[in-house]
């Protein structure tokens, strides 16, 4: 994957730069040292490494501001960081810009159990804003798989998912005001306690905007009351086309569980090597969990089981304790840490309609054999959100390459399908030349037009979401600009 | 004009030199008055895909929700965001379309629980003011490919481009419905009853007051039986404190009492404007004693009151800086001119949605002015 070669105008005034935002940030604030900018080289697609021009890591709204309106008048861009966990190089920066980090923004504003919101700024990490809550018994339902690091600033612009999306929805669905700094340095809100918005959905606009409108700095989320209790079921399947129709059984009869998790055969065999969760050997694996009280759970199960028990499973294992329902989201949740165990791995998130996965898994299956590289596939079944893991060798030359192309190929059929590219990771840099496989010319300008009005000059996070040679005039401008 | 196809309809506007007006059934005669040549959804019409086991629905603009409705029922789904019925309220007749639904982000009384109509979409395809086809999301669950410009286009009346179809997210049907109603309680105290419900474990879908002389205030549950049964023996518990609370357990009458709230039946004949205040409960709770009108309903756990006022009363005025906003639904031409349709916007959002709408519709034929 390529990068814009730096713009070296700004290279060359890095010093003036680095002067103008130590006027208005703390002297600790601005890392510009190369040895100690390399700390914000990479995010969670660590196979691609820049050190930007400086870091700066603002404690206020107005510190936000100030360092945008330098960075506008200078003509520099902007790579906005949460926490850097982004999996597809999101917060990957150029020589030539600028990463505007979040972290010390972490203070919770407001709790507000009455209205079920709370206020936090977005350098908070997922999980402490649930733990901010929890004494209440409420949380915050978003809960992506990195949620003890990821950033509430990093969740909005990619609009984070989860396991638990099929019940409480993704970051959009949970998010309902924002504070944003946009590149000028204008400070505006959009959205706040209150339901919905006046005029135009700028705030559903802004969510999943990787960080190229605007910055985020200040959140209202919902939060919801802990359920009484949730307990899952685990059932095996000796071939996938049976499990995805329990599956779409499961969801037609009017259940509907808060995650319905699925694993296939190389997925269950690497983490029972590395868990020992005691899984069963077979094709398909499901973990379906639901909520409520002990006897709402009961009913439910039971109905799920009945349902099962039409697709002959080969194991059906209902949790009827919390040591037991840890012992069956053990295998699941140490998935992606057994992968790493066995290779490097590269992590996919396309979305497909349930319908079509068997036919997805058969044709993955396939192209693993063509490529000579082993897939194993996790994800979110109830919503078609994909996860395959493709192992390879980085040391190996020539293997990445060959990863990324079967990665490219697996997404291109998620598309094919009617499905998408990704479904709660973001475009970043990894997606971004597989978009015109999604969209057309026009439906790309179109979304470059929405830029424009936000970013004229294109300064913020550039280089992202949409092809070079789509963005290319655009890029240009800011170049032209300085 | 009323094209029959996408094409025509991208024709339409590609050619179209002067205003339109874009409508749908013509249900919902919302915003600041538009004068143009009415441009119809109404010929594109069919559902194009059903799969229940995917929860997807995808639909042509101008479908009537009657037959999306008669659909998801015949496999016991629904729309779970409820979208009011506005014809009562504003004296229309005609069939509300999906593609009007969607373009009003229109939203009934489970928008508490399961998220407004904007939260259950999907996928868009519309033209632009330039006649150009566009697409955007799809029509799977879970999307972050490019910018989110569905939720952007739900709730833009037409301003941005014209819908030509629609994928919406659809649940299932909940097997049976109970109301829990708390007696006698005052603003203040009902919105705080209605908190604890929505805070508590039991999975309220909607929670309403309605004020006057025997206030009631009105909490739904929906589930399977036996899992109704419980969580409005649980709510009775938990809300002992605030008062006299009986409940409705008949699920046809508990049904009527939400639909009836949903389509805001208490004020089909009242005289007057209608408004819609979308604020945070607890400061619901504050306002609705400064409206200065008896005649108005709480909805949303409190966070939205509809009201009645005299003609031509500017109720957004008494919201004095209270985060939120109101919209007038119902009023005659002069007042809605007069008055703004919808709350005015800080100044940096004003330039941004006015920044978009020459971008998305440079000719500035689009609804010119229904909504700024």
């Amino acid at each position: 994957m390529e990068m814009p070669a730096p713009n070296t105008a700004v290279l060359s005034k890095k010093a003036k730069i680095v002067e103008r935002l130590q006027s208005v940030l703390p002297k600790d604030a601005v890392i510009y040292d190369e040895a100690e900018t390399r700390a914000y080289e990479c995010d969670g697609l660590s196979a691609y490494r820049c050190p930007p021009l400086a870091a700066v890591l603002p404690s206020s709204t107005e510190e936000v501001s100030a360092v945008l309106k330098i960075c506008h008048k200078e003509g520099v861009p902007v790579v906005p960081r949460g926490s850097g966990t982004s999996l597809a190089g999101g917060a990957l920066p150029t020589a030539d810009s600028i990463i505007l980090g979040v972290a010390r923004l972490n203070d919770v504003i407001e709790t507000d159990y009455d209205n079920r919101v709370i206020k936090v700024q977005t350098g908070r990490t997922n999980l402490s804003v649930t733990g901010a809550v929890e004494e209440e018994d409420f949380f915050y339902a978003p809960d992506p798989s990195s949620q003890l690091a990821c950033a509430i600033a990093g969740n909005i612009a990619m609009n984070s998912g989860g396991a638990h999306c099929l019940k409480y929805g993704v970051t959009t669905n949970n998010l309902l005001g924002v504070t944003l700094v946009m590149m000028d340095g204008t400070i505006t809100e959009l959205g706040g306690a209150h339901l919905d918005a006046g005029g135009l959905d700028l705030l559903g606009l802004i969510c999943g905007s990787e960080g190229q409108l605007g910055v985020v700095t200040e959140a209202t989320l919902r939060i919801l009351r802990k359920p009484e209790g949730a307990r899952p079921v685990l059932m095996g399947f000796d071939n996938n086309e049976v499990a995805g129709a329990c599956v779409a059984d499961i969801i037609k009869a009017g259940v509907l569980p808060v995650a319905i998790e699925f694993m296939d055969r190389p997925c269950i065999e690497a983490t029972e090597a590395f868990a020992q969760a005691g899984y069963p050997m077979c094709e398909a694996l499901l973990i379906v969990e639901v909520e409520g009280s002990d006897a709402e759970i009961d009913e439910q199960l039971g109905l799920i089981m009945q349902i099962a028990r039409k697709h002959n499973p080969v194991e059906l294992r209902e949790s009827k304790s919390s040591d037991e329902s840890a012992k069956i989201w053990l295998g699941r949740k140490s998935a992606f840490g057994a992968m790493g165990q066995i290779n490097d791995y590269m992590c996919l998130d396309g979305t497909i309609p349930v319908s079509s996965l068997p036919h997805v898994l058969k044709r993955i299956s396939e192209m693993s054999k063509e490529y000579g590289l082993d897939v194993a596939n996790v994800f979110h079944a109830g919503d078609g959100n994909m996860h395959p893991l493709i192992l390879f060798d980085a040391n190996k030359p020539g293997d990445l390459e060959l990863c990324e192309a079967l990665g490219a190929d697996i997404l291109r059929l998620c598309v094919e399908v009617g499905g998408c590219l990704t479904g709660e990771h973001g475009v970043g840099i990894e997606k971004r030349d597989l978009m015109v496989d999604q969209f057309a010319a026009d439906d790309l300008e179109n979304q470059m037009a929405v830029k424009d009005v936000f970013d004229p000059t294109w300064l913020l996070n550039p280089s992202k979401v949409f092809p070079l040679a789509s963005s290319e005039s655009r890029r240009a401008l800011a170049i032209a600009a300085e | 004009m009323t094209p029959k196809t996408e094409a025509e309809l991208a024709d339409a506007i590609a050619s179209a030199k002067t205003p339109l007006r874009i409508i749908g059934g013509g249900t919902r005669p919302i915003g600041n008055p538009v004068a143009g040549e009415v441009l119809s959804t109404s010929a594109l019409t069919g559902i194009e895909l059903y799969e229940p086991g995917a929860l997807t629905i995808v639909a042509k603009s101008g479908t009537p929700l009657s037959k999306i409705e008669t659909a998801l029922s015949k496999e016991n789904q629904r729309l779970a965001f409820e979208p009011m019925d506005h014809r009562a309220l504003l004296g229309t007749t005609g069939d509300p379309t999906i593609g009007g639904v969607v373009a009003g982000n229109i939203s009934g009384p489970r928008r508490v629980q399961a998220g407004a109509c904007r939260d259950h979409m999907l996928g868009v395809r519309f033209v632009d003011g330039t006649g150009t086809v566009l697409k955007n999301g799809g029509r799977v669950m879970k999307n972050v490919t490019g910018y989110d410009l569905v939720k952007l286009l739900t709730g833009s009346y037409g301003t941005l481009g014209v819908m030509s179809e629609v994928a919406l997210k659809v649940l299932p049907k909940t097997d049976t419905q109970a109301t829990v109603m708390i007696h006698g309680l005052p603003i203040a105290r009902a919105v705080k009853a209605m908190s604890a419900a929505l805070g508590s474990p039991y999975e309220v879908s909607a929670a309403a007051h309605m004020p006057g002389d025997s206030p009631v205030t009105m909490l739904r549950v929906e589930g399977f039986e036996k899992s109704v049964a419980y969580r409005c023996d649980q709510l009775k518990d938990t809300l002992a404190e605030f008062g006299e609370i009986t409940v409705e357990t008949d699920p046809a009458k508990s049904a009527k009492i939400w639909s009836a709230s949903r389509d805001v039946a208490g004020f089909h004949n009242a005289e007057g404007d209608v408004w819609r205040i979308s604020v945070k409960p607890t400061d619901g709770a504050h306002l609705a004693g400064k409206l200065g009108t008896d005649t108005f309903f709480m909805d949303w756990g409190g966070g939205l009151i509809w009201a009645v006022v005299p003609a031509g009363t500017d109720l957004r005025a008494k919201m004095n800086g209270t985060p939120g906003h109101a919209t007038l639904i119902r009023a005659d031409e002069a007042t809605r001119a007069k008055l703004d349709v919808f709350h005015p916007e800080l100044a940096p959002i004003a330039k941004v949605s006015a920044g978009l709408r020459a971008k998305f519709d440079p000719k500035g034929i689009l609804n010119p002015g229904l909504m700024a």
